[in-house]
C-alpha cells in the first residue's frame, strides 16, 4: 500500500510535469519533458554514476564526522553549565549565519577538493545532531533519576545507564534529518568550487543549456537522498523503537 | 543491611512561601508498614520524598532521623506508581539496575532467586513493554528488594493496577517488605486499612493517627473490621478535606 501509493504519486508528478510542458510549448533548454530527461539519464548513466559516487563520498564522510562531533558536543554541553553557557550561544550564532556565505571561504581554506565538500556537509547537520542529542539528554525523565538518586547512582554512571539510552530516540531523529540536509551542504560546497560530483555537473549542465541533463542530475540528487534517508531510518530503528 | 530503624520526621514545608504542610511530627516505626493516607495536594508525596532525600521544589524546616543515629537518605529503597523500569533494559538488568549504576557487581544468585519468587522466571529476558502492569510493578518490587535496604517508601504503587491485581500486590508486598521500616503513601483508605500496622491520615489540618484493625497486616479483603477501619477512614479524609 506504501509502495502503490508512493508510485501513483510519482505517476501524478509525472504527468502533470508533461501536461505543462505539452501546453505551453516550452523549449526544451526551457523545461525538458519527462521523457527526454529519462533518455538523457540514461546515454548518461556512466557519466552521472561517476559523479554520483564522488557526492555519496563526501556526504558519508560529512555524517559521520557531523554525527561524531555532534554527540560530543551533546555530552559536553550535558554535562557542564560551564559548556552551556559559554558554547551554546555560539552554537546557535553559527546557525544564523548562511551556511552559502561560509563555502567559497571553505573553498579557501581546505581547496578545491573533497574535504571542502565534507567540512560544508558537517557544518550543515552538526547543529541538528547536537541540538536534537542535547534535548534528548536534557529531558530524562526525572523518576529515573529519583531512581537513581536513591540508588546512589554517580552521575557517570546515570549518564552512561540512563541518560544516553534515554537521549537514543533524539539521536536517532537528529541523524535522519542530517540524513536529508548532508547531500544539501556537500552540493552546496560543489557549487562553489569542483571538478566532480552532482552539484558540479548542474552547474556543468546548466552553463552548456543542457537542460536536460541538469535534470537528470538533480533528480538524481533526490532519488540519492531519499535512499540515504531510508537507510538512515532503517539503521537507526533500534534506537528510536528503545524508548517505548 | 542494618537493623531497621524508627524514623521521625519533624518540621514544616512551605512553597513559594505558601504553607504546604504546617509543623507536624510524624514517626516510623521500626519494623512496621505506617501508612500515610491522604487527598492530593496535602503534600504526602512530598514527605515521602523528603525522606528519601529528592527533590520536592518545597523548603522543609525540620529534621528527619533514624533512631539509630545513622544518616537516613543512604537506607531507603523507592518505589513509585510509574514502575520507573528502564525500557531498554531486560527484565533481569532492570532487577540489578542498583548495582551497575554503583558501579558494583550484582549478586546474581540472588537476583535470580528475587525474579522466581515474584515469579518471573520466564520473563528474564523480556523488555518490560512485553509485560502486563501486575508484571512490571513485581519487577519493580523485585528491583526494591535487591536494593535490601532497612527503609523502604513507597509511592502509591499499586494505584494504577487493577483491583484485583493491585490485591495480589498488596499481598507480595506486605510479606516480601516484613521486618522493613516501611512508608506507604496512598490516597486509598481500603489499601491503608488492609496493609498499615499504623495508619496516619493527613489533611490539611495535620496529621491525625487511627487505630489499625487487630488482624494482621496483610488483611483479607473481606475482613470486617477491615471494611468497618476503611470506612472510618474515608470519612476522615472527607471530613478534612471540608
Amino acid at each position: 500500500m506504501k509502495y502503490l501509493s508512493a508510485l501513483a504519486a510519482t505517476i501524478f508528478a509525472l504527468a502533470i510535469w508533461q501536461a505543462i510542458v505539452s501546453l505551453t510549448g516550452l523549449p526544451k533548454f526551457i523545461l525538458p519533458g519527462p521523457a527526454l530527461v529519462a533518455e538523457t539519464w540514461w546515454q548518461n548513466r556512466w557519466l552521472i554514476a561517476e559523479h554520483t559516487w564522488i557526492t555519496a563520498i563526501e556526504v558519508v564522510i560529512g555524517l559521520a564526522f557531523g554525527t561524531i562531533l555532534g554527540v560530543i558536543t551533546a555530552l559536553q554541553l550535558a554535562n557542564s553549565r560551564a559548556a552551556r553557557v559559554l558554547v551554546q550561544p555560539m552554537l546557535v550564532f553559527t546557525q544564523a549565519l548562511p551556511v552559502f556565505a561560509l563555502a567559497p571561504l571553505l573553498t579557501l581554506w581546505l581547496g578545491y577538493g573533497l574535504w571542502s565538500k565534507v567540512a560544508m556537509a558537517v557544518l550543515i547537520i552538526y547543529f541538528p545532531i547536537t541540538s536534537s542529542f542535547f534535548d534528548g539528554l536534557m529531558r530524562t525523565p526525572s523518576g529515573y533519576l529519583d531512581l537513581a538518586r536513591t540508588m546512589q547512582a554517580s552521575p557517570r554512571a546515570v549518564l552512561w545507564h540512563i541518560r544516553i539510552p534515554a537521549a537514543l530516540p533524539s539521536l536517532a531523529s537528529g541523524m535522519r534529518l542530517a540524513a536529508v540536509y548532508a547531500p544539501i551542504g556537500a552540493v552546496i560546497g560543489e557549487w562553489v568550487g569542483s571538478s566532480q560530483g552532482l552539484g558540479y555537473l548542474m552547474l556543468l549542465a546548466n552553463g552548456r543549456a543542457k537542460t536536460d541533463l541538469m535534470f537528470a542530475a538533480m533528480l538524481t540528487l533526490g532519488v540519492f537522498s531519499i535512499v540515504l534517508h531510508m537507510i538512515i531510518r532503517r539503521a537507526t530503528a533500534r534506537m528510536a523503537g528503545e524508548m517505548r | 543491611m542494618t537493623p531497621a530503624p524508627d524514623l521521625i520526621v519533624k518540621g514544616k514545608a512551605s512553597i513559594d512561601g505558601a504553607t504546604l504542610f504546617a509543623p507536624l511530627t510524624l514517626t516510623l516505626g521500626a519494623g512496621q508498614w505506617t501508612c500515610l493516607l491522604g487527598g492530593s495536594g496535602v503534600g504526602k508525596t512530598t514527605v515521602l520524598r523528603l525522606i528519601a532525600g529528592l527533590n520536592t521544589g518545597a523548603v522543609f524546616t525540620g529534621e528527619i532521623m533514624a533512631s539509630d543515629g545513622q544518616p537516613v537518605t543512604e537506607r531507603v529503597a523507592y518505589m513509585a506508581q510509574d514502575d520507573l523500569l528502564l525500557p531498554w533494559a531486560t527484565v533481569a538488568q532492570n532487577v540489578s539496575l542498583g548495582a551497575r549504576l554503583r558501579g558494583e557487581k550484582p549478586d546474581l544468585a540472588r537476583r535470580d532467586r528475587l525474579i522466581e519468587r515474584m515469579r518471573l522466571q520466564e520473563h528474564l529476558g523480556k523488555k518490560p513493554s512485553e509485560l502486563s502492569g501486575g508484571q512490571r510493578q513485581r519487577v519493580a518490587l523485585a528491583r526494591t528488594l535487591m536494593e535490601d535496604r532497612p527503609i523502604v517508601l513507597l509511592d502509591e504503587p499499586f494505584s494504577a493496577l487493577d483491583a484485583r491485581t493491585r490485591a495480589d500486590m498488596q499481598d507480595l508486598a506486605a510479606e516480601a517488605l516484613q521486618g522493613r521500616t516501611v512508608l506507604l503513601v496512598t490516597h486509598d483508605p481500603g489499601e491503608a486499612a488492609r496493609l498499615g500496622q499504623s495508619i496516619t491520615v493527613m489533611t490539611q489540618h495535620g496529621l491525625t493517627p487511627c487505630n489499625p484493625p487487630h488482624a494482621p497486616a496483610p488483611r483479607h479483603v473481606d475482613d470486617l473490621e477491615t471494611l468497618a477501619t476503611q470506612g472510618a477512614l474515608l470519612r476522615m479524609l472527607r471530613e478534612g478535606a471540608a
